[in-house]
């Protein structure tokens, strides 16, 4: 095993007076009626790298959308650098899970990475050279440059996710919102993934990514939120990401948890 | 004989503007996936039609647009409150409004033309399934007003109308109001169906707004030339349907846009480069032959690392048992690789034998390499087996991070089953992949 980076929480004494990064106050979400979340608090007072896990179904995507504002909230209220969602968009970087797009769409690498620069442009203006130069830039760093020109439908999956990254790169934002990066990419993808998420917080941005693999929780984020249609424990991973925890979100379903425990046996070892 | 009478080229106009218009405005209604929604309308606005005949009480044309455009918003409003408030699958919803509103549309023109001979005279008839005899110069006006602000909006919006068709979603969480644009576009889209229905008629407009695009997605990857593209068809196939039938009196005008518009499609859909099937079963064909060729040279490789290197020579026969395929494929998988420069034939007791060049020997080591380390990787991470997406033998090292291959190649050194590769073969097989797309 390679010795797990911790990353200090940077608690900076300022946190109380500016307002948080984000503020998730008791939202409820509702689809036909039946609530898919509930009464979720959350805040983020400080940059950080947060990992979103649960079971299928537990709503990890809704939050995420809820708080962008893709769905309607039923109940509660969300703030985002203590502004509603819609005041602070050029803020917001998104990374949308890979499946909600056609990739057969007549568009290049090229063209979906400047689409990340498209809400700075704003109504009508086509983006400059100074804009295809920064998606070139922001294409390289997910090792991407030689593809600029394909069409999207000719990327693997690893590569389809890494010009998602790139476009959301390109939004220049404060904060991110990912919808499973790392589900069916390939091993070197998920390094990117990995290492650009360190990238951005070492830049002072917050990530919020919605995680599948219980075993790289720990190594990915130093904070996570463990939903199952409510919350079931947030805070440090080091503290949160507990067997009992893991227990409260994904019940006693025995496949899960010998992942599971079995990543929480390794850290004892190492520890 | 053409003739190319003044009423012609009214009509020729119309139709080819109309074309063009549908395609410019289809082609984003394809990609949204909603081309269905502007059969939809179509058959929907012929009760509109009808209703505005009645209270009109004669053939005017601007009312009877706007009832077709009335009932024709209407079944998209009800198709997406049904969508909300019901659990009622999609394709049934479509069916189920188009029929429904078709239905009353006919009953209503049977009505009128039962009813007095002023009805009969109107020929609403012509609306079901087009007539472009009786188009006139306003017509054309009408039919070019709505194909220009089409034109100006695609133009004006290509940026935001892109965006929000690929990824709405996305549009939304930068600020894009993509429900108004969703909007412009299928308010663009119901425009030129009600002003096809006189010339194309309401069962088959929606063809016109679907053929141009999808002939022309055979032909390019990008946008833009979609558009232009889906424009150009869309005027052809207009244009020369309408000549067609005009040779034709008896004949509707929209059956024959269609079958216009038909041809044009299989052409593109057979013979397109890259995309079309032809193409993409020459494409399949190439590939499992250059699979066939790396596995000829990985074995080839393999009996030369065994204790007689004599080993190493195969004949037409032999490799045909070898990979059991036929003589005949066999032949033509090593004239392949002879042409190639990787494999060279020899005269021996047994016939002509093959083996590897010094060319061939790199790239069969390339070849091994990738299948080992694959095997290997795959040994020590059965869970990702998932992940492997399509590759060749030679292109490792784009899926996996160097440090991952390091240590795989160290476990394979360590039992000497590594193959010595050369960096400069290893960086052509790369370059050569990056250049040609998906191998």
């Amino acid at each position: 095993m390679q010795p797990r980076t911790t990353i200090a929480a940077d608690r900076t004494s300022t946190a109380s007076l500016t307002p948080p990064i984000l503020d998730v106050h008791d939202v409820t979400v509702a689809y036909h009626q039946r609530p898919v979340l509930w009464d979720v608090d959350f805040t983020i007072n400080s940059p950080q790298l947060v990992g979103i896990i649960g079971p299928n179904g537990a709503g990890k995507s809704t939050f995420i959308k809820a708080v962008l504002g893709l769905v309607p909230l039923a109940g509660g209220s969300v703030r985002i650098f203590g502004g509603a969602a819609d005041a602070v968009r050029r803020r917001i970087g998104y990374v949308p899970q890979r499946e909600s797009v056609d990739w057969d769409f007549p568009v290049s690498v090229l063209d979906v990475v400047l689409m990340g620069t498209y809400g700075r442009l704003g109504w009508f203006r086509r983006p400059k050279a100074a804009d295809t130069a920064w998606a070139r830039e922001c294409l390289a760093q997910v090792g991407m440059a030689d593809f600029a020109h394909r069409q999207i439908g000719q990327l693997s999956g690893g590569q389809q996710q890494r010009t998602f990254l790139a476009r959301a790169l390109a939004q220049k934002a404060d904060i991110y919102f990912m919808d499973e990066p790392m589900a069916g990419v390939d091993a070197a993808t998920e390094r990117v993934v990995f290492t650009l998420l360190k990238q951005l917080r070492a830049e002072g941005k917050s990530v919020l990514v919605v995680h599948h693999d219980l075993r790289t929780v720990e190594e990915y984020f130093e904070t996570v939120m463990m939903l199952n249609m409510r919350l079931t424990a947030a805070g440090p991973t080091a503290q949160t990401f507990t067997p009992a925890n893991l227990r409260k979100t994904y019940g006693p379903r025995l496949e899960v948890l010998d992942a599971a425990a079995e990543a929480v046996r390794t850290k004892q070892r190492s520890d | 004989m053409l003739d190319l009478s003044y009423n012609t080229i009214v009509v020729l106009l119309g139709t080819a503007l109309l074309g063009a218009g549908a395609g410019l405005v289809g082609s984003f209604s394809v990609l949204r996936g909603r081309a269905l929604i502007g059969d939809v309308i179509a058959h929907a606005a012929l009760p509109g039609l009808c209703l505005a005949f009645l209270i009109a009480g004669r053939k005017n044309l601007t009312p009877l647009l706007i009832g077709a455009l009335a009932t024709g918003t209407l079944s998209v409003l009800l198709l997406t409150v049904l969508r909300r408030y019901t659990r009622v699958k999609d394709d049934a919803l479509l069916g189920t409004i188009r029929s429904v509103f078709f239905g009353a549309g006919i009953v209503l023109i049977t009505y009128i033309q039962n009813r007095s001979t002023e009805g009969s005279k109107a020929g609403l008839t012509s609306y079901i399934l087009g007539k472009t005899a009786g188009m006139v110069a306003a017509d054309v006006q009408l039919i070019g007003g709505v194909a220009l602000a089409a034109l100006v909006c695609v133009v004006l919006l290509y940026k935001e109308l892109r965006l929000a068709s690929f990824d709405p979603g996305f549009a939304r969480v930068q600020g894009w109001p993509a429900l108004l644009l969703d909007n412009v576009q299928m308010t663009l889209a119901a425009l030129i169906t009600i002003v096809g229905l006189p010339a194309v008629g309401a069962v088959l407009v929606a063809a016109m707004l679907i053929l141009p695009p999808v002939t022309m997605r055979f032909w390019t990857d990008r946008l833009s030339k979609l558009l232009v593209g889906s424009a150009i068809i869309g005027a052809a196939i207009g244009g020369l349907g309408t000549l067609t039938s005009a040779q034709y009196s008896l004949l509707p005008t929209g059956p024959v846009i269609v079958l216009v518009g038909t041809a044009f499609f299989v052409v593109s859909m057979l013979f397109a480069p890259r995309r079309g099937i032809l193409a993409r079963a020459a494409a399949l064909r190439d590939f499992r032959r250059m699979l066939l060729r790396q596995r000829i040279l990985s074995r080839l490789y393999e009996y030369a690392e065994g204790p007689t290197s004599e080993d190493a020579w195969l004949t037409e026969s032999e490799v045909a048992t070898t990979f059991d395929i036929t003589p005949a494929a066999a032949r033509h998988a090593i004239n392949d690789a002879v042409f190639g420069g990787t494999l060279v034939p020899r005269s021996s007791a047994k016939g002509t034998e093959y083996g590897l060049t010094d060319a061939g020997w790199d790239h069969a080591a390339l070849v091994v390499r990738g299948e080992r380390l694959w095997q290997r990787y795959l040994v020590e991470h059965p869970d990702l087996a998932g992940q492997l997406v399509d590759l060749d033998l030679t292109n490792i090292d784009d899926y996996l991070p160097a440090d991952v291959i390091r240590k795989l190649e160290a476990s394979l050194a360590a039992e000497g089953r590594l193959p010595e590769t050369s960096e400069s073969a290893a960086s052509q097989a790369s370059a050569a992949r990056r250049q040609g797309g998906r191998p």
